[in-house]
């Protein structure tokens, strides 16, 4: 073999590198298919074609506490609303792609579901960064995307196909400040953590203050795998707010929870929904007693008053959930949950156009559901409120509603 | 006053820890003339091992203290025999970026045997943090600091004091000549290659109750290690010691006095200005001439 045949070879091994999509193109398989109980269907050879729904989530990766449950909620929705005889006599379909917490792969698979699968719709992706990614590719081709992903970015500037159904650092910060507004707290100072998350929280944090009468007198930060921040509390203790507000989520706000504890904080300390799980409880003990923080309402559904408007969707989903998949139900799956059910109302007499059933679901209001109420409207594509968030304190290693 | 004194006790613990991976770098360095990035990686799994056979297999902590500083120094003879001793053209290049394949080796080994889920340990002993100047220093901190110091003046006496310390020295100084003189090069080799791993292992044992220990925890805490080292001047003990506790204080001195999104970069700005200003180090002397 001689010069050529090396540089043919060099040649053939650049062109597999550069082209991964063929590749992948095995690998794309839809991870859930029809839906196996459609027998109406099939006996009514007469009946309205399929309706299908696409879905991307995080099923596996890094992010797979997010997509598997949403995943999971999205089949169970799916089987609810054909097994009460479909939207308009149409069975629905859903077909679920695993973007893995992968944007290319979520890009890949939105365009999948737009040009191949003919979707009406597209519920997901988990992650913010996965929805973004798409937001473009469904714009183009105005398709309504029912995002399950945090960020504040996703809907504002608000898009005219995009909505999202989880719950924001908006409403959380809009929660504990009504909350410490009834408390008469006047001055807090803030404690975030340097990544996206704690970004966004200061952001908001700073930016609602005067909307409730507080003032921020002091403002520092950490990084998540610090192992220490006495000397961030000590110059916020220093300055005497009323409150301190840590934003934070994963192990380090456990850290600034012992260290709170440590130096003896005297004034109350708040945190972010990021550490509304018992893991927290877990790595702080102790130290996590008295601990104030918002939370969306499924991880308390059994301490909500009866009263809550939201209560009896909350139980409907929570025991639909652990009979079907024998395990114990998570705080994201209600955003799929919460986008098929919004989608089921806005679907009716669109007949699959797609820019219908946009305007739709912007008309859609007060739709109690699993996060949240939502009230769409042409200027808020997530719909929600404050009253999507109640808060929470950490008492005997339980979560009590802080009243 | 007593918030000074809050930002010293903070930098005192951060230190005490940055110092101890530090001398694990600067052991190896002048026994090997090697720089080990899987350093960090060793800190993670002494922790995670700790917290392993004490809070959760209920071991006393004495003898899961012993047994985790010793898993980990076996685990740094494994790590020369499979990965350093076997490599054909041992160029330092090539080593040092086996060791920080090796690291991330070890992470992903990690993760795979302890999850991905961040684990706590409670403190060695249930006291009531001390309260100095109005200052607040947990119990914990006082056992880092006693330990740390017990830890660098052992390693002192090892190298001043014993035969094999003295050989180690000499390896370092002309590999070859050590050689020649009749001292096994490989072993020490070896020997310097368990003992770095104990101390970093040692170094995740002690901070367990302070952080929260998970997979990933090595990477950051092995950079602040090597920028402590390399502060103090790289191959010196006493230099690392030095550069982990100007490090440590450093970095709460910035919170505390310039602002706290300002603390990683105060710490690498004084990296910086030391190796302009004083290339060797602040405790370093011929290490430069080895490079």
């Amino acid at each position: 073999m001689g010069k050529k045949g090396i540089i043919l070879i060099m040649a053939a091994l650049l062109a597999l590198a550069i082209m991964p999509g063929c590749g992948e193109e095995k690998k794309a398989e839809p991870v859930v298919e029809a839906p196996k109980a459609a027998p109406v269907a099939k006996a009514e050879p007469a009946a309205p074609q399929m309706i299908k729904i696409g879905g991307i989530f995080s099923i596996t990766g890094g992010a797979s506490y997010l997509g598997d449950p949403e995943k999971k909620s999205m089949e169970m929705a799916v089987s609810e609303i054909n097994a009460a005889g479909g939207i308009e006599g149409g069975m629905v379909e859903a077909v679920i792609y695993d973007d893995e917490g992968d944007p290319s792969k979520a890009v890949l698979h939105a365009k999948r579901l737009i040009e191949r699968d003919n979707v009406v719709a597209i519920v997901g992706p988990s992650l913010t960064p996965t929805s973004m990614a798409i937001i473009p590719d469904v714009e183009r081709a105005q398709i309504p995307l029912i995002s399950c992903a945090a960020g504040n970015g996703i809907v504002i500037p608000v898009k005219p196909f995009v909505f999202k159904t989880a719950q924001s650092d908006i409403h959380a910060v809009e929660s504990i400040y009504i909350y410490m507004q009834e408390k008469g707290i006047k001055s807090v100072g803030l404690l975030c953590v340097d990544d996206g998350f704690g970004q966004s929280g200061h952001e908001q944090l700073v930016k609602q203050a005067a909307n409730f009468e507080i003032s921020v007198i002091a403002d520092e930060s950490f990084s998540a795998s610090d192992t220490d921040m006495t000397a961030q509390l000590t110059k916020i203790r220093a300055q005497r707010p009323d409150a301190v507000i840590c934003w934070g989520v994963g192990p380090s706000p456990a850290v600034v929870a012992r260290n709170a504890k440590q130096l003896q904080l005297p004034m109350p300390l708040f945190m972010s929904h990021g550490v509304a799980s018992k893991k927290f409880i877990e790595l702080a003990g102790e130290a996590a007693e008295d601990i104030l923080f918002p939370t969306g309402k499924i991880l308390v559904t059994g301490l909500l008053s009866d009263e809550d408007p939201q209560k009896a969707v909350l139980q409907n989903y929570t025991e639909k959930y652990q009979a079907r998949f024998n395990e114990p139900v998570s705080g994201f799956g209600g955003y799929a949950w919460d986008a098929m059910e919004l989608l089921a109302r806005a679907l009716p007499g669109t007949g699959g156009d797609k820019a219908k059933l946009r305007d739709n679901l912007e008309n859609l209001s007060n739709v109690v559901a699993v996060s949240g109420t939502f009230n769409f409207s042409d200027e808020d594509h997530n719909g929600l409120g404050a009253d999507a968030f109640i808060m929470v304190r950490i008492k005997n290693g339980a979560w009590e509603l802080a009243q | 006053m007593p918030e000074f004194y809050q930002y010293l006790f903070s930098g005192l613990t951060n230190g005490a820890i940055y110092a101890i991976i530090a001398l694990g770098f600067s052991m190896l360095f002048a026994a090997t003339d090697l720089i080990n990035f899987a350093q960090g990686e060793f800190v993670m799994i002494g922790a995670l091992i700790l917290v392993t056979l004490w809070p959760v297999m209920g071991l006393p902590l004495p003898l899961a203290f012993v047994l985790a500083v010793l898993a980990t120094g076996i685990l740094g003879i494994v790590f020369e025999r499979l990965a350093i001793r076997t490599v054909k053209k041992p160029d330092p290049i090539v080593l040092v970026i086996i060791t920080v394949g090796a690291g991330i080796f070890l992470r992903g080994v990690a993760m795979i045997i302890w999850g991905k889920t961040a684990k706590g340990a409670p403190p060695f002993s249930k006291m009531p943090p001390l309260e100095i100047g109005g200052a607040y220093l947990l119990a914990q901190s006082v056992w880092i600091l006693c330990i740390v110091l017990v830890t660098v003046l052992a390693m002192h006496f090892f190298y001043s004091r014993t035969l094999t310390g003295k050989a180690m020295s000499a390896c370092a100084i002309n590999k070859r000549a050590a050689s020649l003189l009749g001292i096994a090069t490989q072993k020490m080799t070896l020997l310097a290659f368990a003992v770095s791993a104990a101390l970093g292992g040692m170094a995740g044992v002690i901070i367990a109750p302070i952080t929260m220990n998970e997979y990933e925890m090595g990477a950051i805490l092995g950079l602040k290690g090597f920028c402590a080292a390399m502060l103090g001047g790289l191959g010196n003990s006493w230099g690392a010691v030095v550069g982990g506790f100007a490090l440590g204080i450093a970095e709460a001195m910035a919170v505390g006095y310039v602002s706290s999104s300002m603390k990683d970069a105060v710490a690498f700005l004084l990296l910086l200005l030391i190796l302009y200003v004083r290339p060797t180090g602040i405790l370093g002397g011929k290490a430069i001439a080895r490079f």
